[in-house]
């Protein structure tokens, strides 16, 4: 025997599967929600999009190479996932120097600072989205009419009031609830209707107006077992008794369980935010805990809140629970309850 | 040879032997015999290297002729009755040196003989194969299931119990059907169809799948009234108990993408590894890697030339590109690896615990109920090397345990 032959301990054979390779999964499952985005913001979300994920991988390689001294990680993909998440949080009438802000929030103090991917307790997306709304509120909450590719790109104040800027249906419930209409002359005075949700026919940021791009999303991942079902069905199941409840009791005050489900990011933050593998627990239990607590503080801060969205919080909120979750709830061992059945 | 003490050599230099003579007695309980698979003249005692990578003591013979000790039944016919006693059944398993042939190598009497106070009901017979590619148990249920069912009736009778269940996998529905049909004759001998899945060949996932039963952390299979042995060591205790034939030689698969003819053998133990891989076309090319065992648990073996032992199921060869670990990325917490393992631990967690040499809380995450089934390696994929690190600290944390004993 006179070649080399390796010599490792087993196991000989791996799976094949590798962290790129999940990410350009995600990136598949985020493509309906993007054209959705392209079809109807038009010239605005692309250049939003592109910018965005630009400004992710460029911050992830420059501060890894330069400040960290490390070998730059981008191939991995994870830098354009939080690129493309972040611009689905955002409207398609931002000026370049917000977005780049909110990438190099995203990736330097969200990710980066904290050791880098796998190390994060916060989905960095989420925290570029959070710094940015409480940082430019009035910009942030400023959404342009839907006009297809006639929708005005908007990269300054000069020709802000080009745009004739549209609330998003959970706003328009809020402040109209507040002025004392109800539930159902709002939807009709507003044209709000359930189609419109549902193919994202209306206001709001990038990614969550088309309920049906995201479901397409989710069922990729489900079947590509890049997620499992826990987190989504158990943030959705949630919301729905939750509002269930509420609508039963006052459906005038309240909003009914579909209304919640397809408006404000609910789908966009159930099936790609808060599915983040970094930032959510290990075990399934551990999951369904998670999605239970994310569905109770989104729909109180919704209906009891200040603000007409909360998925956002509500994620940040549980991802600080994570680490908690994780040290208690425990797989269930092998053997440890003899059944003598 | 086997797991335990390491047998007393009982022959000298210039000896001259026959097949299925003594060469070396078991040294203790937890030991076995070992017999002489050839003929021939003893040349040597000496150090060799076996296939774990250790030197340890060998015999080496001469070979001359095939010639086997007259006691021993070299007729095939079958012979399906059996009236001895338990003990001299036992008896006869300990002089014949069986061990479990599914891997572990622990010596057969010892496992037959129940401590004080437990009960065995169940023998579950396991027809699973314990790894993929190996296909050495499913040859043997299929050429010698009269054997391996009379050998069942034998250790039901050594162990006094009712029932005994023949776990095969459903991949393996020529096996099934085959075996089947021959247990019709057998009224308390059954063979259940299982789920593919790996790694279903374990004892303690055997039973978890056949009898619905978990074995406690740290117990063993009689805590739950089960007895586990592999199909190959029951034909082994038939031609021990029937035909006073020890054990001198198993199935072994030999297999690899590139080989020409990959195949099982009859091979007597004492064989070099490399012979064997002549056999099945010689060394491919583009070899990267030998080993020992299946893909997921085997050895990866530094020299070819080591020989087949009691132990060894399979040689498997790996292709170049195969061989190579890959490069190992920040773990991204995806929890594959939790999902993964059968005995319920959080290998991610255990990985990190090791890195920083935590042994006590890898204790309290139960690092010590690991099976080394090699599944969250495998998953991972960030290639993070887990079970290296669960190995490490479950030699440190057995350490600790031994010495808090003392
Ligand atoms: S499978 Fe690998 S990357 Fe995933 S949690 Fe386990 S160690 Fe981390
Ligand atoms: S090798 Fe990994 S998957 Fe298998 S039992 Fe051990 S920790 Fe679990």
């Amino acid at each position: 025997m006179n070649k080399l032959i390796t010599v490792s301990p087993s196991p000989h054979a791996h799976s094949g599967e590798s962290v790129s390779k999940l990410m350009y999964g995600v990136v598949i499952a985020l493509l309906p929600a993007m054209l959705v985005s392209f079809w109807f913001f038009g010239m605005g979300a692309i250049y939003v999009t592109l910018l965005s994920v630009a400004s992710c991988v460029l911050f992830e390689f420059l501060i890894q190479k330069y400040i960290l001294k490390k070998e730059p990680r981008i191939s991995d993909g994870s830098a354009i996932v939080t690129g493309v998440l972040l611009a689905f949080n955002l409207p398609s009438s931002l000026p370049p120097f917000i977005i780049i802000v909110g990438a190099l929030v995203a990736i330097g103090i969200g990710k980066l600072t904290f050791g880098g991917l796998g190390n994060n307790p916060f989905n960095p997306a989420l925290v570029g989205r959070v710094f940015l709304l409480l940082s430019f509120p009035t910009r942030m909450t400023k959404f342009p009419k839907l006009e297809g590719f006639n929708t005005p790109v908007i990269l300054s104040d000069s020709n802000i009031s080009d745009a004739t800027t549209g609330a998003t249906p959970l706003g328009i419930i809020k402040e109209g609830l507040g002025s004392g209409e109800t539930i159902s002359s709002l939807m009709e005075k507003n044209h709000l209707g359930y189609a419109d949700f549902f193919m994202g026919n209306t206001g709001g940021s990038l990614g969550e107006i088309a309920a049906f791009a995201l479901i397409l999303g989710l069922i990729f991942m489900l079947a590509r077992k890049i997620i499992t079902w826990h987190i989504p069905v158990s943030i959705i199941g949630t919301v729905i008794i939750f509002t269930g409840i509420l609508f039963l009791a006052d459906p005038n005050q309240y909003a009914d369980p579909l209304f919640h489900i397809l408006t404000g990011g609910l789908l966009l933050g159930a099936i790609f935010m808060a599915t983040d593998y970094v930032t959510s627990p290990m075990t399934p239990v551990g999951q369904i805990i998670y999605g239970v607590g994310i569905a109770l503080i989104t729909v109180i801060i919704r209906v009891f809140g200040a603000y007409p969205e909360g998925i956002s919080f509500a994620i940040l909120i549980m991802n600080a629970f994570v680490p908690l979750i994780n040290r208690y709830i425990k797989p269930k061992r092998f053997g440890e309850e003899v059944k003598n059945g | 040879m086997h797991l335990g003490v390491p047998a007393k050599c009982l022959v000298n230099k210039g000896d001259e032997v026959k097949v299925g003579q003594l060469l070396a007695s078991a040294d203790g309980f937890v030991s076995a015999n070992i017999h002489s698979p050839f003929s021939g003249t003893v040349l040597k005692i000496d150090k060799a290297l076996d296939a774990s990578g250790y030197k340890r003591d060998a015999v080496f013979i001469g070979v001359k002729g095939d010639e086997w000790l007259s006691t021993i039944d070299t007729s095939t016919q079958l012979k399906k009755d059996c009236r001895l006693d338990p003990a001299e059944i036992i008896h006869r398993i300990n002089e014949a040196g069986i061990v479990g042939l599914g891997g572990a190598t622990f010596p057969s009497h010892v496992k037959l003989t129940i401590p004080r106070g437990k009960k065995a009901e169940y023998l579950l017979i396991n027809g699973v194969e314990c790894e993929p590619y190996l296909t050495s148990d499913h040859v043997l249920m299929l050429e010698k299931g009269e054997e391996l069912v009379v050998g069942v009736s034998i250790l039901m009778r050594a162990l006094n119990v009712e029932q005994a269940v023949i776990g095969i996998e459903n991949n393996k529905p020529d096996a099934i059907a085959h075996l089947r049909e021959i247990v019709t004759g057998f009224p308390n001998i059954s063979v259940q169809a299982l789920q593919v899945k790996y790694p279903q060949g374990g004892e303690k996932q055997l039973i978890k799948a056949v009898l619905n039963r978990e074995v406690p952390s740290g117990g063993l299979p009689v805590d739950v009234g089960a007895v586990v042995f592999n199909v190959g060591t029951a034909v082994a205790v038939y031609d021990a108990v029937q035909k006073n034939k020890p054990l001198i030689e198993r199935v072994v698969t030999i297999t690899g993408k590139s080989l020409t003819t990959p195949a099982n053998y009859r091979v007597r133990f004492g064989t070099p590894v490399s012979a064997l891989i002549e056999a099945a076309g010689g060394l491919p090319e583009d070899t990267g890697k030998v080993i020992n065992g299946g893909p997921m648990m085997g050895k990866a073996l530094a020299d070819p030339g080591v020989p087949v032992v009691k132990g060894s199921s399979g040689i498997l060869i790996l292709p170049e590109p195969e061989a190579a670990r890959r490069q190992t990325e920040p773990c991204i917490r995806c929890s594959r690896c939790v999902s993964v393992c059968p005995m319920g631990l959080e290998p991610y967690l255990l990985m990190v615990l090791g890195q920083k040499s935590l042994h006590e809380r890898m204790e309290n995450e139960k690092v010590m109920d690991c099976i080394e089934c090699g599944s969250c390696s495998y998953t991972c994929p960030s290639s993070r090397p887990l079970l290296d690190y669960i190995r490490l600290g479950k030699a440190e944390v057995g350490k600790m345990i031994r010495s808090r004993k003392k």
